[in-house]
This record gives structure tokens, C-alpha cells and sequence, in this order.
């Protein structure tokens, strides 16, 4: 069980990469080809957002502690799917028409903040390796709480993107707020 | 890369909408006085090449109609079993002649003439559907509007039952919408009953829609059952779900952009992987024939 959960894990997050690579080879992404791409990366970000927050409650109610072995691999597909997301926006649809993006960024909430959360990545990638974590101690757990306010404004970007709350945008909020507050809950017990 | 062996794949459908695009052209030129004013006008502000018609497949799957669903597949999906017969419109409100007339009547009383009119969604996204209707103005008309018809009211039906994102408080149910009234009487607004020479299809808005081309998509009302000729200006559904994003104007414009959302650019529908951006025009290219509606008003005020 041990030896194959951390490889499944790794082929199941690898699959929506897969799925939307042959979407895009054989034509199937219907008539806003562009946009489809943009939400399927950007909402696969958000469901490995939400499996990341959920390992260490789940080591809590289960009294397993693989569930954590997942999480580096969990958070490094977050910045995957971000990081397609992010490319698929600037070379697919704005075709690195510099300019309206930086306009965009400024004027545009809903971008600012989605670039935010992408940049606020960065620093949780490079000091992913146990190298890293042995050096960094203890702040590297101050550091990697990044990872709260990046969930949030990626739950923000959804909903200001949106035209209406309703269902998706109000779902991911739904969930990771619980799962957040959860987090508060073990704080005061413990 | 691959990306262009699909492309190699369109040009026979493309060819094919080509063909019928100018063959519509060249009907709607002739069985229309006005006919060659209205197209030259969305010819001068995007090329030629660009008004290509959209894909029947992709007009009649691709909807934004929450009354189905807040999904863009939804609507083609949920929409099939909704019963649209019979169906009654009633005109009243400030008019000397109120009416209530059944589909078959409008039908038979005002001939339906094809307008092939560019659709500009405000979510930045655009279809070219050739629509087969009738001037609103010709059922205004009818029932006389007196000198306090300042504004039209469009009500579109109130359904749960069979509408599934009615049960749901997504927007003020059933579906309002406004015009003022001399952008009501303009030649191009028209009512809806068909398109692509066929009854108009549930998700598109079955059995009366209106399509007023030069406003972003969530201005043309679907399915109505009600058009009230008011005083004072209605509050769209929209502008009460979000005033500061949703005005009641809600013309095509490039510079005014939606507070969340740029409004310079469109995607066209149907244009693949490879195909860019372009440019959005005034009044969505609409301006030789609509802007003096608005002159002397600043449309970033009144957006």
C-alpha cells in the first residue's frame, strides 16, 4: 500500500494534464477553445488547492500519517495547474500582448489578485525540497501558511471572475473555507 | 504542431458558411429596403473575412440562458421538454390598444424577414447568426403607444416547474429587460422567431426573443411573454442583481469596460485554438445606424 500510493497519486494528478493535452491534439473542446482552457487549468488548481488543505485534517481523523507524504507532490501540482493556467492566459489568449495584460492586472481585480496568489507560489516551489526544509526549521512552517491566503484569493479570483456566485465559484469558497477553519478548531484544542 | 492539421479540417465548413453567408446576403439585400445599409455597416468596422457565420452547432449549444443553468451546455441540455405551445404575448402598459396575441397570430401578422446580425456577448465573445424576425417597432405600432411610453419593459416567462435555474436565486425571476423607446422603434431591433431558416430552438430563446444588436447579448430577452410600455425606466434583472456592473444602457463599447472584465477585445466563436482576439467596435460595429441615439449623452455615464 505504501510503496504504490505516493506513484498513484502521482499518475491520477498527472491526468487532467492528459485529458486537456488530447482535448487540445484532437480538436474537442468546443467552441471556446481558448476559454476552456483557461477554466480546466484554473479549476484543476483549485481542486489540488483544496486536496493540499486537506491532508493534514485528514492525518488528524485518521491517525495515518501517509496522507502528509502526499502533500509536497499535492502543493507542486497546485503550481503546475497555476502555471498552465497563467501561460495558457498569456500566450494563448493575449498572445504576450504585454500591454493589455499589464493593463489588466492593474484595472482588472479579479486578474490582480489571481497573479497574486501565482507569485505567492514561487517561494512555497523553491523551498519544497527536504534540503529546504531542514535549513529554513522553523520558518518554514510560518512560510508554507502561504499556502491560506493563496487558497483564499484563488477562491476570490473564481468569484470576481464570475458573473454570478452561483454554483462553482460558491462551492470551492464553501470548501475552503471549512477547510481552513478547521485549522483554527485544532489550534485551540490542542 | 498538430494545432494546424485541425485547422486544414474547417476550411470545407467554413467554405460552405461562406457560401451561404453571401447567398443570405444577397436574399436579405434584395427582400430588404434598408437591407444593404444595415450590413455594410458591420462590414466597415470588421473586415470581410471576419463576419463569417457561426456554426449552427455551435449558435444552438453554446447559450447563456439561466434559466436553464448558469453552464453554457445547460441550456441545450435542460431546455428540450420546455413547452412552448401554447404561448401568448401580452402588449400593454402605456398604449391606447393593449393586445394579447397567440404565437400563430404573430406569426401570421408579421412576415419574417432574415437579418444576419453579429451577437457580442458582454463575457467578450461573439457569434455572427443569421435570424429570421420582425422589427419590434411593427408590433409597437399595432397597439399605439400614447405620449407617457417613455420605456419598454420586456418580461420574459416565470417557470420553475420547467425551468430548473428559476427554483434558484441566480437573478430577479422571471427575466426583466428595458429599452428605451426610441431604441425600441429602431429598425434594428427586431423579435426573434427563427434562425438559420429554422424554428427558433429552445435554448436560443423559443418561441419570441428579441435581438437588439448593438447591446451586449443579455439585453435581447428570451422566451417573453410580456412587453409593457412604461414611463419610467425598468430596472433589468442584471442592473438589480449588480447596478455598479450592469447598466441599463449596456451598449457595445470598447472603451467602457465591465468593472471586472476588459471590453476591448472579443473571442470569436467557432475560431479555434489558433484564432486571435479582435478588436471590439462601437455599438458592435452598429454605429453608422444607432449612434445618433445617443448623441450628447456620455456613455460612460449612462454605460
Amino acid at each position: 500500500m505504501k510503496s504504490y500510493f505516493k506513484p498513484s497519486i502521482f499518475i491520477l494528478g498527472v491526468i487532467p494534464f492528459l485529458l486537456i493535452t488530447y482535448k487540445i491534439f484532437f480538436n474537442k473542446l468546443g467552441p471556446e477553445p481558448v476559454k476552456e482552457i483557461t477554466h480546466f487549468t484554473g479549476e484543476w488548481t483549485l481542486v489540488f488547492i483544496c486536496l493540499t488543505l486537506s491532508m493534514s485534517p485528514l492525518k488528524r481523523f485518521t491517525n495515518l500519517t501517509f496522507w502528509v507524504k502526499v502533500r509536497r507532490m499535492l502543493g507542486l501540482f497546485v503550481f503546475f495547474y497555476a502555471t498552465l493556467h497563467l501561460l495558457t492566459y498569456i500566450v494563448i489568449d493575449y498572445r504576450f500582448d504585454w500591454q493589455q495584460i499589464a493593463d489588466d492586472v492593474v484595472k482588472k481585480k479579479y486578474i490582480f489578485i489571481g497573479f497574486a496568489a501565482w507569485i505567492l507560489l514561487i517561494p512555497l516551489v523553491i523551498t519544497s525540497s527536504q534540503k529546504m526544509i531542514i535549513a529554513l526549521k522553523h520558518n518554514w512552517k510560518k512560510l508554507h501558511k502561504l499556502i491560506y491566503i493563496i487558497a483564499i484569493f484563488g477562491s476570490l479570483h473564481y468569484i470576481w471572475l464570475s458573473k454570478t456566485i452561483f454554483f462553482k465559484p460558491l462551492i470551492y469558497s464553501l470548501i475552503i473555507i471549512f477547510l481552513l477553519l478547521l485549522r483554527i478548531r485544532f489550534k485551540k484544542t490542542t | 504542431m498538430i494545432k494546424f492539421k485541425n485547422s486544414e479540417i474547417t476550411p470545407e465548413k467554413i467554405y460552405n458558411n461562406r457560401r451561404s453567408f453571401i447567398k443570405n446576403l444577397g436574399l436579405a439585400a434584395g427582400s430588404m429596403l434598408v437591407g444593404s445599409n444595415l450590413f455594410t455597416s458591420a462590414d466597415a468596422s470588421s473586415s470581410k473575412d471576419e463576419l463569417k457565420l457561426t456554426d449552427y452547432r455551435y449558435v444552438t449549444t453554446y447559450n447563456n440562458y439561466y434559466e436553464f443553468g448558469t453552464g453554457k451546455s445547460d441550456p441545450v441540455e435542460r431546455s428540450q421538454k420546455f413547452k412552448t405551445n401554447p404561448w401568448n404575448i401580452v402588449i400593454d402598459g402605456e398604449v391606447e390598444n393593449p393586445i394579447n396575441l397567440s404565437m400563430e397570430e404573430i406569426t401570421e401578422m408579421f412576415p419574417s424577414e432574415e437579418r444576419i446580425y453579429k451577437l457580442r456577448c458582454v463575457e467578450g465573445w461573439s457569434m455572427v447568426i443569421p435570424w429570421q424576425g420582425f422589427p419590434l417597432n411593427k408590433i409597437l405600432k399595432k397597439v399605439s403607444p400614447t405620449s407617457k411610453a417613455k420605456f419598454v419593459k420586456f418580461i420574459s416567462v416565470l417557470d420553475p416547474e420547467q425551468m430548473i435555474g428559476q427554483r434558484f436565486p441566480i437573478l430577479d425571476w422571471p427575466y426583466k429587460e428595458g429599452l428605451r423607446i426610441d431604441e425600441a422603434m429602431h429598425d434594428l431591433t427586431i423579435l426573434v422567431t427563427g434562425l438559420y431558416g429554422k424554428k427558433l430552438p429552445n435554448q436560443n430563446g423559443s418561441p419570441l426573443r428579441l435581438m437588439v444588436p448593438w447591446k451586449y447579448g443579455f439585453k435581447s430577452s428570451k422566451a417573453i411573454v410580456n412587453i409593457k410600455l412604461v414611463e419610467k425606466m425598468p430596472t433589468s434583472s442584471w442592473m438589480k442583481a449588480s447596478p455598479k456592473e450592469y447598466g441599463f444602457y449596456s451598449n457595445v463599447n470598447p472603451k467602457v469596460d465591465h468593472p471586472r472584465w476588459s471590453q476591448a477585445t472579443e473571442r470569436v466563436i467557432g475560431g479555434g485554438i489558433i484564432s486571435p482576439r479582435i478588436p471590439t467596435t462601437m455599438f458592435n460595429g452598429y454605429g453608422d445606424e444607432v449612434a445618433g441615439l445617443y448623441t450628447g449623452m456620455d456613455l460612460k455615464k449612462y454605460f
